[in-house]
């Protein structure tokens, strides 16, 4: 547990010690502003289309986070002295998503700043929606970023742990609209996987606990798969 | 301390190594050759956990690396080939880090040994320089400062000097002799001066097989078929050699081709190949290298000089030439490669018939037969433990032998 924590804070403190964390910050932070400036103009009081927005911007956003944590180690050999620590190796994959989504959270904290902007310019934003859509925001980033890190794990290479996540994403961001065209059955099946049709009541102001449970359910079964393919790759190394 | 019976490590279909057997004691500093590619990483990996057995079984302080990873883990401070560290931490930062993951929770204890060991290691003064920017001297030393961080038991150093400047490997080895006393140490090299003046024993890996164990003298005396002695005279080489050759005892005496002095300053043996024969006659008259071949037995040095000096010659110098570790190295390797290419020859599925209990397809892990409980098993451990090694030693040395007498 606490080796778990010891590992995500080095994570955490390899992403600000290299650029990787200002740039993705920084890409975060225009692309974010640049959308909450056009929902303003056109006078949407409910943040609902900026999170629309962002959560494509996550596409991206989520494998350029977990590119290199388990994929940068393996081609370092850094991962030989870490998987020979008396570390397990759920410790290790663990600590590694935390030290993501830690820095992912900031990054959500940052954009907080925009609904700020509203109150101090005495506008009266709808605040169900926003604090749902935030929660909505995490609950997705979380999915994101387990994606995101099962293809760090699966190779050596950054990009083509980027690309592999990239893909991974959006295919399940776009599975609904495939589902829908399938029909009953197998489209009702495939709706039902689709990371971006759940996000949707959240930034409606609609909790359903069964999107919240679809999300954290999500998220353990691919950190699970996860931790199996660090597992695995003692076998190959 | 480190105990390594019948391991056998497949990758996919190629066998990296096969039934290796062996045990390392407390305080006993063992060194590892063999070309690359024969099987020494492999098996430090194994040994670290890093990567699990295809069969057999290690164990590290009495826990088996598989079946108690993290307690063997725990026992075990290990230095990779590559020495791969956190290149954007500071040295601090990183040992910090290492040290936590190792279970230093004591915030005043962690950073009063992190400095210790900077101090032990040279590398306090760059303690907070980030380790993508030091030269590889110092991030050798950073590698070793991780291993011995948490006073591992034992520690497996995968060419620990490589990369060093002739100051810094003499300082590293001293270290590795010092750290020797109370830990167990398995170290692989290339330099083979350095496996005989640091090791207790040495192992000879090559094709993944345990060619020879031994200490380092052992082997060298295992080695030597015959007395080998290389004197310099002044004189008509025929007749010099005319005179050698009635000496009672010399089996051959020849002229060194002056070209070929390199070799004799390697050590190599004189059956070399690369020993090109001399046209006597031609050699005029003067002063001259002889390398003579005698029988095992009395040294014939005295009689040699006497010889020499009796003839009226200038006896100029006179040496016996000691197989060095090199020729160990040498033999042991080039004598398996032509056994397996024989093997090969003879019949091309031996592999699978002399050995069938392994796996001749990839298995995912063979997880050995259940431990008895470990007091039952304190025991006879003890026994099975020395007979092990005695077993290890001697096949690898009566196939010396066989093979020697093939050859002549």
């Amino acid at each position: 547990m606490r080796n778990m924590l010891y590992i995500a804070a080095k994570e955490l403190r390899s992403y600000f010690v290299t650029p990787i964390a200002y740039v993705i910050v920084a890409f975060w932070l225009v692309g974010t502003g640049f959308f909450f400036w056009l929902s303003v103009s056109y006078n949407d009081p409910t943040m609902r289309n900026v999170f629309g927005v962002i959560l494509v911007l996550l596409l991206l956003i989520a494998p350029a986070l977990t590119m290199r944590l388990v994929a940068e180690e393996a081609r370092t050999g850094t991962l030989e002295l870490l998987l020979t620590s008396p570390v397990q190796d759920w410790a290790v994959v663990l600590g590694k998503y935390l030290g993501a989504l830690a820095l992912y959270l900031t990054m959500i904290g940052l954009t907080l700043f925009y609904p700020l902007l509203v109150v101090v310019f005495r506008g009266n934003p709808d605040w169900g929606p926003v604090w749902s859509g935030y929660l909505g925001m995490v609950l997705v980033g979380m999915a994101f970023l387990s994606v995101g890190l099962f293809a760090s794990a699966l190779t050596s290479n950054q990009m083509i742990s980027a690309v592999i996540g990239f893909v991974i994403l959006l295919v399940l961001f776009i599975i609904g609209q495939i589902g829908s065209n399938l029909g009953p059955g197998m489209g009702d099946f495939l709706s039902k996987l689709a990371l971006s049709d759940r996000f949707d009541p959240f930034s409606r102001g609609i909790i359903d606990l069964k999107d919240v449970v679809f999300y954290l359910t999500f998220t353990a079964a691919v950190l699970f798969i996860t931790i199996q393919v660090v597992e695995a790759r003692r076998y190959r190394a | 301390m480190i105990e390594v019976e019948h391991l056998t490590k497949y990758y996919g279909a190629f066998p990296a190594l096969r039934d290796i057997t062996f045990s390392v004691e407390k305080g006993e500093i063992l060194g590892f050759l063999g070309p690359n590619g024969a099987g020494k990483t492999t098996t430090m990996r194994v040994i670290t956990g890093y990567i699990p057995p295809t069969s057999g079984t290690v164990r590290v302080a009495g826990y088996d690396v598989v079946e108690k990873s993290l307690e063997a883990r725990r026992h075990i401070g290990y230095l990779p080939e590559t020495v791969p560290l956190y290149t954007e931490l500071t040295v601090f930062e990183y040992l910090d880090f290492k040290a936590r993951v190792c279970g230093m929770h004591n915030g005043r204890e962690r950073k009063a040994r992190i400095y210790e060991v900077m101090g032990l290691l040279n590398i306090g003064d760059v303690s907070n320089r980030v380790i993508g920017t030091l030269s590889r001297g110092y991030r050798q030393r950073v590698g070793l400062a991780q291993a011995i961080l948490h006073n591992p038991d034992v520690l497996i150093l995968d060419e620990p000097t490589v990369g060093l400047d002739p100051v810094q490997i003499t300082e590293v080895r001293a270290l590795i002799k010092e750290l020797g006393r109370n830990h167990t140490i398995i170290l692989s090299t290339h330099l083979l001066p350095e496996v005989s003046m640091v090791c207790n024993r040495v192992i000879i890996i090559n094709r993944g097989r345990l060619v020879a164990l031994d200490t380092p003298i052992h082997l060298a005396e295992g080695v030597a078929e015959s007395q080998s002695i290389q004197i310099e005279v002044d004189g008509t080489p025929s007749e010099v050699l005319r005179v050698l050759r009635s000496v009672g005892g010399v089996t051959s005496a020849r002229v060194v081709p002056q070209q070929t002095g390199t070799q004799i300053a390697y050590g190599l043996s004189a059956e070399s190949e690369i020993t090109m024969p001399v046209a006597e006659g031609s050699l005029p008259a003067g002063v001259h290298t002889y390398r003579i071949e005698g029988q095992p037995g009395p040294d014939l040095r005295p009689r040699l000089a006497a010889a020499v000096v009796g003839a009226g010659y200038n006896l100029l110098e006179l040496k016996s030439v000691r197989p060095t570790l090199e020729d160990v190295f040498i033999n042991v390797i080039s004598r398996e490669e032509e056994l397996a290419a024989y093997e090969q020859e003879q019949e091309p599925v031996s592999g699978a018939t002399a050995m069938p209990h392994l796996p001749p397809a990839p298995a995912r892990r063979r997880r050995p037969a259940p431990p008895a409980p470990p007091p039952v098993r304190e025991e006879p451990a003890e026994g099975e433990e020395s007979t092990q090694e005695t077993a290890a030693v001697v096949p690898a040395r009566t196939r010396v032998s066989t093979k020697r007498r093939a050859r002549r």
